[in-house]
């Protein structure tokens, strides 16, 4: 397991206990109560609702609380660290601060025309755009894809495969009003061109999502926006 | 570091690329049946504005191309940013065109 600060750090070797149907987190949280009370790490909900306990298992990034020990064991070892493309804040624990400011700087947020007042919008659950919107739309910040993305590891202002994502989910959103600052975002020398379409994000997306896809989406549309002299 | 105008025009050049390529091996196929000889390719050639815009319009598109393509190698692998990676994008766009139209020009002219 990966122990130390922003400073530097090293990996130091625990003996576990193995038990039935212990995941990753069991393996981290039985260190802290055991071995060492001063490790630090993150985890809330254990159920993999939260996404806050992704760490690097093996070198591949994982939710600890959703990855079975005896799935992941490699002649008996684990090997635990803190997730890739983030800075380290203490042992397991990163510095999530520039992963969502990027999701802002993606404009991944809502912004909506209606009030209170206004009755609510109706929506076709089965329309083109909705279906695609929907597809993009169950993802939990857990940073999973981003600590996968070796263009982030290149390039880092890239915004990333998770701010993308969310920005194909709003483009999708035909409520939101806020299409002309977030095209020009992701169109930007940060943004969705940068993709090489490694598709790490969709392979090791913890809900089976595919930011590569919404990301190859964002480059049609950009394209399209370029050509129509929107951008 | 590759924005979406630099990303067409990547795209852009790579089309034009393609049915020159095309057409560049297709005549290489035929024109060589009666044998290869520098005499023949430059009587095709020489004087012909057909042949200086295929091949020129080929230039010009490969110089953009691998320009912007070299271009975020040296960003991603090397770290080069900001003036000196334009600077060296620019650079070999400049070498690659004035050795490509060189050419173009001596079977050309």
């Amino acid at each position: 397991m990966w122990r130390g600060d922003a400073s530097g750090g090293r990996l130091v070797t625990y003996e576990v206990p193995r038990q039935p149907s212990q995941t990753i987190l069991d393996v981290v949280t039985w260190i802290q109560r055991e071995a060492e009370p001063g490790l630090s790490y993150r985890f809330a909900c254990r159920v993999g609702m939260c996404g806050s306990c992704a760490m690097m298992v093996n070198g591949i990034p994982r939710w600890t609380c959703r990855t079975h020990v005896q799935k992941v064991l490699k002649n008996n070892r684990l090997t635990i660290e803190p997730m890739r493309n983030m800075p380290v804040i203490k042992d397991l624990a990163c510095n999530m601060d520039e992963f969502f400011v990027k999701w802002k700087k993606a404009e991944g947020h809502f912004r909506g025309s209606k009030t209170r007042q206004d009755p609510i919008e109706q929506l076709l659950p089965d329309s083109p755009k909705r279906l695609a919107a929907s597809a993009a739309i169950e993802c939990i910040n857990c940073a999973i894809c981003y600590a996968s993305c070796d263009v982030v590891s290149w390039n880092p202002a890239y915004l990333g495969p998770a701010a993308l994502n969310r920005a194909w989910s709003l483009v999708n959103d035909e409520r939101d009003t806020g299409q002309q600052p977030r095209l020009k975002a992701i169109a930007s020398d940060a943004g969705c061109h940068n993709c090489h379409s490694h598709q790490n994000c969709a392979t090791y997306c913890p809900n089976e999502l595919n930011p590569t896809a919404s990301i190859a989406g964002l480059k049609r549309l950009a394209a399209r926006a370029v050509f129509s002299g929107k951008i | 570091m590759l924005d979406v105008r630099l990303y067409l025009l990547q795209r852009v050049t790579a089309m034009i690329m393609a049915p020159l390529v095309i057409l560049h091996l297709g005549v290489m196929i035929v024109a060589i049946q009666g044998g290869l000889d520098s005499a023949e390719i430059l009587s095709r050639t020489q004087g012909s504005l057909f042949w200086g815009g295929v091949y020129g319009l080929f230039v010009f598109a490969v110089s953009i191309h691998a320009a912007i393509g070299v271009r975020v190698v040296l960003f991603e692998w090397l770290k080069i940013r900001d003036m000196l990676l334009n600077s060296l994008s620019w650079l070999l766009f400049i070498i690659l065109f004035s050795m490509g139209a060189r050419a173009v020009y001596a079977v050309i002219a």
